[in-house]
């Protein structure tokens, strides 16, 4: 066991990844040299070179293009897109392309690359920077998505996803980069798409993934000094989701709040809420309530807050589900 | 002024020769202050314009550096200074006319300072309270643009429209190094190029994309680009405000004229970190900044200046005090910028309404009312009595 920040964890992971398998290639806008804008590559330029970790001209589509061309060739590449706004001008390349050429070559080839994007708000950038676009991933079959909550599923899941033969778009929750967490280097990890229980509880299941998940312990916490016991599931995986997790413990407390900085209108909440209807009606006492994004542009930094789930905004969710 | 040389016909220019493997530049003044002359640019300047573009300059450079403290002192969230690039910038922008329409990326505080925009308004997306908010019509100067290279194809566009308009107004896009690269530039290109747009792309070569030199997104001199679409390209010394003020004005005439697009390199250098929250120690050397601060735009002009005697004291300390009040009015004028209404993220998401904005903001109305009836509950308390 040993304490590491998420960006830490990210960086050992890659850096274990580099050294295991000399098809890993790590790629992007200013991993090399710099390390990342996050440093999330930072020494991998240094040790590994220039021929795996790869500074690349500044083209988001070209990025991800020729990632599909150097998978088709053999290699694993790790590429970084720099800010979740800026992963667009790849969308094209990720949607039509990457998603779709194992079907297309009837399984004749794998695309085995990890497409690493930054993502959510909370740090008090510009615009472009504070985004969740993870749904419009989700939304297309082909592509894995993931997200950690904490250094020990950053530090394993980011190797599982290089391992993984299918694409894996993989969020990694920027304003939690500098978040300290135990690692267990050496134990035996979860499936990278299994859900886990991250706090065990009897009266409403809150479901999250990423930067969120903390916000909803937080909750739980608040929620405990009141006499009220929540569960928190962390997703940890998007798509594929893992229904079974969720729905055992809706089957426990009947009441659950899914929480997404993402908007709700058709986002991650809807499906699962649509889902879990299905899977557990009888169980459910209350409706599947969603706190996350409202269908506005991400707003200026001074306003953040205000948008946000935040600890306020989920226990309202709390109050009202427990209501029924 | 008067810029006595036409533009040319079709063939990438100014820069065909090439002297210790760098392509000559078009230069006017040299770092030492002194007027050269250029076969095909030159220019005509009273003493009173002279000291109107070093007024630009170092205005420009006195905001930006009140920028950076306000950054430091938390005024600001980010700051992307443009310094070493003031005469990139105040040249080109001198060059427009005000029916001429501009497309700057995130770092044209300079150009802005000419089309008369308030400083304070660039500073609001930077402070995070507005993500622009100026009125692009009422200079003819779009808002900022962060993602890299889109604004070159909103330019193009923009002069496909004033080209079926019969207006003889020009279209400027502005762009850097590493945008130069992005498949929307090269789109902005072809477009441009097909349609004989009257566009004008004049790229910042800064030699810097954050931590990426020019030689990660070009083998080739990026003003030769143009001569692969059919226009012709130019580099010119960035530093050198007259040389791009010259270059500028012949670009945006020969686009006035019919003569469609042309693409001006002006090359400069990023002499600051590429953002407030960047650390360019970890990528570049001190040698190469040293030689550029002596290539300073400022100090060129200031130079020549002197040397003509065009220039007195009086003048200068007259200029020191309008800089100081500028400072001030930013300062002040930044800590007394209010952070914005919540519901304000409501606001303008459709111009013509929709109905799920509508119940949300509903939804959060009432939400953030729940809190003003139950005042044992504050806002961010771990309580959640909210009168459930
Ligand atoms: C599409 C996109 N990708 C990445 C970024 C992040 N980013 C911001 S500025 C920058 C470098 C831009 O370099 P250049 O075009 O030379 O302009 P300069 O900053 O030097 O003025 C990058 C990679 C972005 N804003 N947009
Ligand atoms: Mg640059």
């Amino acid at each position: 066991m040993t304490q590491m920040a998420i960006a830490k964890a990210l960086n050992e992971s890659l850096r274990t990844s580099l050294e295991n398998d000399p098809k890993v290639l790590v790629m992007g806008e200013d991993v090399g040299r710099l390390g990342g804008v996050f440093r999330i590559t930072d020494g991998l330029f240094k040790d590994f070179g220039e021929g795996r970790v790869i500074d690349t001209p500044l083209a988001e589509s070209g990025i991800v293009g020729t990632a599909i061309g150097l998978a088709l060739r053999g290699y694993r590449p790790v590429v970084e897109i720099q800010f979740d706004g800026f992963v667009f001008p790849a969308y094209d390349q990720i949607v039509t392309q990457l998603a779709k050429m194992h079907a297309r070559a009837l399984g004749k080839i794998k695309l085995p690359i990890v497409i690493r994007i930054p993502y959510g708000g909370g740090i008090g950038a510009v615009e472009h920077h504070s985004e969740s676009p993870e749904t419009l991933f989700a939304h297309v079959a082909g592509l894995k998505v993931v997200s950690p909550s904490n250094a020990s599923d950053a530090y394993w899941m980011m190797q599982q996803a290089i391992e993984c033969d299918d694409p894996v778009i993989f969020f990694e929750p920027k304003r939690r980069y500098w978040d300290k967490g135990e690692v267990a280097v050496s134990s035996v990890p979860a499936d990278l798409h299994k859900a886990v229980v991250a706090q065990a509880g009897t009266d409403v299941t809150l479901a999250a993934f990423g930067p969120m998940v903390k916000v909803c312990l937080e909750v739980a916490a608040a929620a405990a000094n009141e006499g009220r016991s929540i569960e928190v599931v962390d997703l940890r995986s998007i798509s594929p989701l893992d229904f079974d997790t969720v729905q055992a413990s809706v089957e426990k407390t009947g009441r659950l709040v899914v929480v997404h900085e993402a908007p709700v209108f058709f986002g991650t909440g809807a499906e699962i809420a649509a889902r879990i209807t299905e899977r557990s009606f009888y169980a459910l006492e209350a409706p599947v309530l969603r706190v996350g994004g409202f269908h506005a542009p991400y707003p200026p930094a001074r306003l953040e807050e205000e948008y946000l789930p935040g600890l306020d905004r989920v226990l309202d969710a709390v109050d009202r589900v427990l209501a029924y | 002024m008067s810029v006595k040389s036409t533009a040319a016909r079709r063939t990438t220019r100014g820069g065909a020769k090439r002297r210790g493997g760098e392509p000559e530049l078009v230069q006017l003044l040299t770092p030492e202050g002194d007027r050269v002359e250029h076969s095909e640019y030159s220019i005509d300047v009273t003493p009173d314009e002279l000291r109107g573009l070093y007024r630009d300059m170092v205005l420009t450079r006195r905001f930006d550096a009140e920028a950076i403290t306000l950054q430091r002192q938390g005024e600001l969230g980010l700051w992307a200074s443009l310094l070493g690039q003031e005469a990139a910038q105040i040249g080109s922008g001198r060059a427009t006319r005000p029916d001429d329409y501009i497309f700057p990326t995130y770092r044209e505080h300079g150009v802005a300072w000419t089309r008369d925009v308030d400083p304070l308004n660039l500073l609001g997306m930077f402070r995070g309270v507005n993500n622009g908010g100026w009125d692009p019509n009422e200079n003819n100067f779009h808002l900022y643009t962060i993602v890299i290279g889109s604004q070159t194809l909103h330019a193009t566009g923009y002069a496909m429209g004033v080209a079926k308009d019969g207006a003889d107004a020009a279209v400027i896009a502005y762009f850097g190094d590493g945008a130069s690269s992005q498949g929307d530039v090269a789109e902005s290109f072809t477009f441009a190029a097909v349609y004989n747009a009257p566009v004008v792309f004049f790229c910042q070569n800064n030699q810097w994309a954050i931590s990426e030199p020019t030689e990660k997104q070009s083998r080739v001199p990026i003003y030769q680009r143009a001569a692969g679409y059919g226009f012709p390209g130019v580099r010119v010394d960035g530093n050198d405000v007259l040389a791009v003020l010259a270059v500028t004005r012949a670009a945006l005439e020969h686009a006035r004229s019919g003569q469609g697009p042309m693409l001006v390199e002006a090359f400069t250098y990023r002499m600051g970190a590429h953002t407030t929250t960047d650390d360019p120690t970890r990528y570049r050397s001190d040698e190469e900044r040293e030689e550029w601060a002596s290539k300073d735009p400022i100090a060129r002009l200031r130079a020549h200046l002197d040397k003509q005697g065009l220039a007195d004291e009086g003048f200068y300390a007259g200029l020191d005090a309008e800089s100081d009040a500028l400072a001030k009015r930013v300062r002040d004028g930044v800590r007394g910028m209010p952070n914005p209404d919540p519901m304000a993220m409501f606001e303008n998401v459709y111009a013509d309404g929709h109905a799920l904005v509508d119940e949300e903001r509903a939804q959060f109305a009432e939400y953030l009312a729940s809190f003003e009836d139950a005042p044992a509950a504050s806002h961010g308390a771990a309580g959640s009595g909210k009168g459930h």
